[in-house]
């Protein structure tokens, strides 16, 4: 693959740095802002495997929309103190989890270290995408036409979504209207 | 110029995956397991784009526009479940959300 060794190098050790910040940091707030990074550092990878317009979609959605909901969320419930629920978990289940995958990472990359063809060849060479104007025409072709009823579908859970997510978050708490328990 | 093998970039992606994995296991905040959670769809979706890439077909690409589309949704309902659920209980510890012992 056509990749920067230097780049990829740096941007992978970073995301792994940050991705092991989000998990060990005691505070959310410093976990969320590792993970804008982790996004950040994937989007530069879309970009180097000229998937430019996930890239670009990276940035918009994750480190933009995702990451700002979490924040909200963190500052709306106040929930920003640092916990040392890290310490709490049990011993034998941190040194458990931790060996499990270590051990499931090694079958990956070993798997991924010796398989020699990863299956039949598509159509769409780097030639050919340069050829009808680049990864985003290329990709909008495709949405609108082979993958247009996924993609309406996707409208459709989106609104669900909102919906869902509003419903959830604005029903009073049952116990003091009386109606619950 | 040297090239990155595929495995190489592969591995990275599982890592990052695994990562996310045990902070799923070993954390008791329930924001923080939502995040680790956003960390392995990441890891997906770049094992999505590197297989893309290598198979010279844009189906990879298409499933990681629908992994995200499907990842905002997700973050959405889940953050509104964590308002609904502290505004009940007070807490973001998974460990003190027992409501079926009760």
């Amino acid at each position: 693959m056509d990749l920067n060794p230097i780049f990829f190098t740096a941007f992978a050790s970073l995301a792994i740095a940050f991705a092991l910040l989000v998990v060990l940091k005691k505070n959310p707030v410093a976990s969320a802002f590792s993970l804008v990074l982790v996004f950040f550092c994937f989007a530069a990878m879309y970009a180097m495997l000229d998937a430019h317009l996930l890239a670009a979609l990276q940035v918009l959605v994750y480190a933009g929309a995702i990451m700002v909901l979490f924040i909200f969320v963190i500052m709306l419930l106040a929930a920003d103190v640092p916990s040392f629920d890290l310490g709490r978990s049990h011993v034998g289940l941190r040194i458990g989890s931790g060996a499990v995958s270590l051990v499931l990472l090694g079958l990956f990359v070993w798997a991924f270290r010796h398989t020699e063809s990863f299956g039949a060849k598509g159509t769409l060479t780097a030639a050919k995408i340069e050829s009808v104007g680049g990864n985003t025409q290329a990709i909008s072709q495709l949405m609108f036409s082979d993958y247009l009823l996924p993609f309406e579908l996707t409208s459709v859970l989106l609104l669900a979504g909102i919906v869902g997510a509003v419903a959830i978050a604005k029903r009073q708490n049952p116990r003091k209207e009386g109606s619950g328990s | 110029m040297m090239q990155v093998e595929p495995w190489l970039v592969l591995s990275f992606a599982a890592t990052i995956f695994f990562i996310g994995l045990t902070g799923v296991f070993i954390r008791r905040n329930i924001l923080v397991l939502l995040m680790c959670i956003e960390l392995m769809l990441n890891a997906v979706n770049l094992t999505f784009v590197v297989f893309s890439r290598q198979l010279d077909s844009l189906a990879g690409q298409m499933s990681v526009f629908f992994i995200m589309t499907v990842a905002a949704a997700e973050a959405a309902v889940g953050l509104g479940l964590v308002i609904a659920l502290f505004r009940t209980l007070r807490t973001v510890d998974t460990d003190q959300i027992q409501l079926l012992k009760e």
